[in-house]
Parts: C-alpha cells; structure tokens; sequence
C-alpha cells in the first residue's frame, strides 16, 4: 500500500463512477445476479441422495431462469459438505460469510444440519433445509433464519409403530447409527413401539462406518426377533441388510426415510432389498401435484442420476428460495420476515405451511415396501392382496 | 451365553485379518527396524486390484473359481510390487536417516495411495461393492451359525500365516532375511545380497496385507479408500501388545484384539459402540505392564 499512483486512483476512481451512469442501461439488457447456495453431500457413502438433490435444485435454478417474467437471474453456488458436520460448518461458514450470497438450501445429513443452524443464525443467512428430518433442526431453538421443507422423523416412526402392530409383529430390536439422527430414531421408535404394547429386546447403536456388525449380529441372532428396526442412512443400512443374510438372519427389516431411494436397493441388491419397510413423509412422485412436470423436465434435463427421495423436496426449496426473493428482493432480513409467513404455497409437492419454528406441517408419511427392486407403496403391493409376504408374520 | 461358539468364530475371523496385517509390521521392523505405516492402504490397494481383476475376469467370462484365483493373484502381485517399489526407491536411500523422518515418509505414501484411490479410482469416494466369489451359505451347529465362506476364510488365513513363517524359519530366503535382520554388515560380508533381500522382505510382508485385503473384501462383501486406516491402527497395536519383531507375538496380538472387541459386544450389547475404546484402554494396561510386548523380540539387546 502507499505506492498507488496518480494515475492508478484516477482509473479506480473512473471504474467506480462508471457502473453509476451506466447502471440503469445494463437493467434493459440483462437482468441482476442472484447468488444461492445449495449445500449436501456430493462425496462420500451418501453421495447419491446429495447429487439427486443438486440435480434437482439445479433444474429449479433453470426453470426459473427461462422464465422471462422474473426480475433476477439465479446463479446456483454449489457446496459439498460430505456428510460430515465438521466440513459442513466450514462450507457454511464459508457461504454465510459472503454478504452476495443470499440465501441457502442446505443439508442431506441430520447430523450436519444440527451443527450449522447456529452459523445461519448468526450470520443472518435465511435457509431452507430440504431433507434433514432430525426434529431439533428447527425445533431445538426458534431462529428465524431456519426452515425446512422436509418432515420431522418424529411422524414416520408413530405411523411406523401402528403399521408394525397392525401386522401382528411383536418382538423387535434397534439396529441405529450413533450419530444424533441415529440417537434420534432410537429414542422414537421406542417410545411408539411400546406405547403400542411391543416389545423390544435389544438396542443396538454402532458409528455409520463401522464395517464388521457381526459380533452385533450375533447377539441379535440369540434374541431372535420377529423384526430388525434400522435407524440410520443409506450405507449402513445395505450394510446390515447383506450381513443379516450372511448370518442366516430372516427378520422382517422395518427401515425409514433415511434408506429411501434407488441407492438402498442398489447397493443391497433387489433379492435381498425384497420385502424391506420404509415410511417415508411424502407420496410418490407420480401422486404428487407436480410430479409428472418434475420428472419430466429432469428426464428432459438428461441427469444421469436419479433425483433419489429428496429431489423434489430439494427443488421445492430451492424455487422456494427465489419466489421468495423475487418477492421482496435480493435482502436477507426481507427475505428471512417473508419465509416466516410461508402458508399453504402450493408446490410439486403439495402445499407447503411453515408453523412458528419454520418447519414444514403437510408432509404426508407414506408407507412403502420394496417389491422387485422398486419402493412400492404398501396399499399399492402384491403384499397387501397376499400374493407375496413379509417375514416372520405372525 | 448359547452363542459362544458363534462369537468364537467372529472373533477368530477379525483376529486373522489383523494378525495378518499385524505380521507385516513385525516383518518390516524385524528386518529393517522400519515402521511402515503405509500398511494399511497396501492393503487396501489389494483390495482394489482384486476388484479391478474381479471385473476384468468377469468381463471375460471366466467362470466364478477362476475369477476368485486371478482376484488372488492380482492383489497379492500388485501389493508385492508396490512393497518392493516403496523399500527400493523410499525405504532403502533413507535407511540412515532419523527414524522419524522415516515413519514419517511412510505415512506420507500411506496417504498418497489413499488419496490416489479416492480420486483415480470411478466414484472412489463411495464404498464399492465386492462380489461374492465364495460359496454362501452355512450351517448351524447347536444355536450358532457357521458361514461357510467365514470358514474357507480362516483356514486360508492361517495357512497363510503358516505359510509365512516357514518361508522365514526353513527356507534359504528366510535364511538370508534372518541373517540381514542380525547383523546387517555380517550378512553382506558372508555374502548375501542386501540390495535384493531387502526389497523382497517388503514384497512378502506387503503380500499379507494383499491376501488380508481380499479375506476382507469376501468376508464383508464391501470395500473402501479409508478402509486401511483403522486396521493399520489395529495391526500396528496388536504387532506392539505381542512384541514388534516377533512373528508369533503379532498372531497372538491379532486375536487379543479381537477376542477383546468381540468380548464387549457379547457381554455388554448396549456398550457395543465403545468396543474400539475398550480394547484400546485394555491394550495401553497391558502395554503398560510390559513395555517390549508379551512375547519381546528374541536378542532385542540389539541397539
């Protein structure tokens, strides 16, 4: 510093003035950059679900782009957070320190996202979570920056519990990842699987990537439940699913949102993946209001991925997001006061209500089962009609 | 406690895996006084290589025997090459330098070759599945299940084992190996050649860390890039608890570890996410009550 000269502060000075006077010419030609963020795991065991939902965020940044009405163009900054909450602080640090980045769509991972609310709170950012589930996320504290789209695991395990009971089956262990989402659908599935007169004969809690379950496999093996319930992610979920079989173990698998989507069945395989339950807070794409537009302009888009379970909740939050900012403008305060007022806006996937913590009330838990490779939903499957059967049924 | 017969043979599986990886170490520090903490991801670059080889063989329509053999071979000869490659250019020219630079240098490949296959390798970041190349299925005796591929496993890992020690005690490689490990200028004056032992040692001890990566990969059906990391942590611990330098000391160092991880979770199910910080506490009592490992190198006044 202090060797700039004459001439270098007259040509600052010009470059400065001269958006000035021509600022309102640009307007006619092109329209204003907004930045947003989208934030998941795009590395890592959990991959497939982050990349579905860029894939999904990316078309809604798209489609709102071709449309000639808006008055900003959507720039989408694209952040991998791998699954971790340490790398996760650091991106959101990252994008919640950069003033022109307005507003976020973060989060695959429940353990991430508890890590990074505090970061949106502080640093103003207003975001919506577009498939975390762990219910503190936004009910833990009331920070108006924090809003999510995607349900709370609190309702898939009460409409779990009922499902199971409605069955018959009786004697049940916890399989869960020890992370707080794990912790999480322990602590639910025990308190609906009692209040409902089960039993549960063993809870087990292991971190998401440890390998060898058998010693834990063992154990489950001498209980001999009728029912496996699993609280955990993708990884480890197909994990337990091929262990189980190589043990000789024929429980009935009960799962939930967190093995949801094509990676499930692809990494345990369709044989072994056959049978297995999910409840899952949203309908399938096809019974959505908006679903056949999304596949299609994601068909047409020529992803090679598939948006997995969250896709649509992804570009849901993401159109969100810049309905929003087209409203009140490229401000995060105005933009964080009118996401607070979200009330039945209607969406792809049905309407959307944030309550006074900001998370979504409609979500519809759906029940699904795995039949040839494909989540079916339960009503619609050869195991309801009795063509083919869950394991252990009483 | 109907199920000790099964948890038994859990044990006896992850104790044969780390006390194959657990004997690299003793090789390594017997013949060179090197601590070599790129083990690990060796191990799981043989992994890898019989995935690749898994692959190619299926393209090529081999039928599933011959794809577990040529899965074998591949893994333990690119582990072999890669061992000799790492003694001869990195291990051999820093031979005088300072132990830690050293130790240092080999966890510095360590991590090259983990990060080489997260990048290079397609989608490496994720867990790849591993095809099942052995029998499944199984029986039970009593309430406990025996897998047979756990099995086939086992017996191939202890003949591994068995197999390693008698290339060291009874043959003339072993001889030589013997020899340079003793006294390392004696051994080069009587003749042996040290530049050509040496690399060799490493290749034989990197050829368990490849047959461990494959008992894995069959065994759990599933590898990944970090995958060498915990058990290299494993391996090292257990070679150190049995006495680094002594072959026997690694094996029984192996399955201590095991039988204390599988310990936990049969008695204390709801402990079973403290079964690592349990062993490990056991392991720094005992190391702490015998400083040179339960059975010490054999004239370790060597200084």
């Amino acid at each position: 510093m202090g060797t700039i000269s004459k001439r270098g502060l007259a040509a600052l000075a010009v470059a400065s003035v001269l958006p000035l006077a021509f600022g309102s010419f640009s307007a006619a030609f092109a329209k204003d950059k907004v930045k947003i963020a989208f934030v998941g795991p795009l590395t890592g065991a959990i991959s497939p679900h982050g990349i579905g939902g860029r894939n999904s965020a990316e078309l809604a940044v798209k489609l709102m782009n071709a449309e000639p009405s808006t008055k900003y163009e959507y720039e989408l900054v694209v952040l991998d957070d791998e699954c971790k909450p340490n790398v996760g602080v650091q991106v959101v640090t990252k994008i919640a320190s950069d003033r022109s980045i307005i507003a976020a769509i973060p989060h695959y991972c429940s353990a991430t996202a508890i890590a990074t609310v505090d970061i949106f709170n502080r640093f103003k950012m207003p975001m919506v979570v577009w498939a975390a589930v762990l219910p503190e996320i936004t009910y833990a504290k009331k920070y108006p920056e924090v809003h999510r789209v995607s349900g709370i695991l609190i309702g898939q395990n009460r409409i779990g519990a009922q499902f199971m009971k409605a069955r018959g089956y009786k004697k049940f262990v916890s399989f869960a990842d020890s992370t707080d989402y794990g912790k999480s659908m322990n602590k639910y599935f025990t308190q609906f699987t009692l209040e409902n007169g089960n039993e549960i004969l063993g809870s087990f809690s292991v971190p998401p990537d440890q390998q060898d379950l058998s010693a834990e496999l063992t154990k489950i093996k001498e209980l001999n439940p009728e029912v496996i319930y699993f609280g955990g992610l993708t990884p480890l979920g197909a994990r337990l699913r091929t262990q189980m079989a190589k043990f000789g173990i024929n429980a009935q698998l009960e799962g939930n949102s967190g093995i949801m989507g094509d990676a499930f069945v692809n990494a345990a395989g369709p044989e072994l993946a056959e049978g297995t339950l999910t409840f899952f807070d949203s309908p399938p794409l096809s019974k959505m209001p908006g679903g056949k537009m999304f596949s299609d302009a994601y068909k047409a888009a020529g992803y090679s991925e598939p948006p997995e379970a969250y896709g649509p909740f992804a570009y849901v939050a993401t159109r969100l997001v810049m309905e929003t900012i087209e409203k009140v403008g490229p401000d995060r305060a105005k933009v964080t006061t009118d996401l607070g007022d979200v009330k039945d806006r209607p969406s792809i996937v049905g309407p959307v209500t944030f309550d006074d913590h900001g998370q979504n009330i409609t979500p519809l838990t759906t029940s699904y089962v795995v039949q040839d490779g494909k989540w079916v939903v339960w009503e619609e499957s050869e195991y309801v009609s009795g063509k083919r059967k869950l394991k252990n049924l009483p | 406690m109907g199920m000790i017969g099964q948890h038994l043979l859990n044990g006896l599986m992850q104790g044969t895996i780390y006390g194959l990886v657990a004997m690299g170490f003793t090789i390594f520090f017997g013949v060179m006084n090197v601590i070599k903490f790129s083990h690990g991801d060796v191990l799981t670059l043989g992994a890898f290589g019989g995935l690749v080889a898994v692959w190619a063989a299926n393209a090529l329509g081999l039928s599933v025997p011959l794809q577990f053999i040529v899965a074998l071979c591949v893994a333990m000869a690119l582990t072999a090459v890669v061992g000799a490659g790492i003694s001869h250019f990195l291990i051999m020219p820093l031979r005088n330098a300072p132990p830690l630079n050293m130790l240092l240098m080999t966890m510095m490949v360590g991590t090259a070759i983990r990060e080489a296959i997260r990048l290079f390798f397609p989608n490496g970041t994720n867990p790849q599945r591993f095809p099942e190349l052995l029998p499944a299925g199984g029986f039970n005796i009593g309430p406990s299940f025996f897998r047979t591929d756990a099995i086939i496993l086992i017996i191939a890992g202890a003949a591994s084992i068995g197999a390693v020690y008698w290339i060291i005690n009874h043959s003339k490689f072993g001889l030589a190996m013997r020899a340079v490990a003793e006294d390392t200028e004696t051994a080069r004056v009587m003749g042996i050649n040290f530049g050509r032992i040496i690399p060799l040692t490493f290749a034989l001890g990197s050829i368990t860390a490849g047959f461990a990566g494959m008992i894995y990969a069959l065994y759990y059906s599933e590898i990944n890039y970090s995958m060498g990391l915990l058990l290299a942590v494993i391996g090292f611990t257990a070679a150190i608890v049995g006495g680094l330098g002594n072959i026997w000391g690694a094996i029984i160092g192996g399955y201590l570890f095991a039988g204390l991880q599988t310990f936990v979770v049969a008695a204390m199910p709801s402990m079973s996410d403290y079964k690592n910080v349990f062993a490990f506490v056991l392991i720094i009592v005992l190391i702490t009550w015998r400083p040179t490992g339960l059975l010490a190198e054999r004239g370790s006044e060597r200084v």
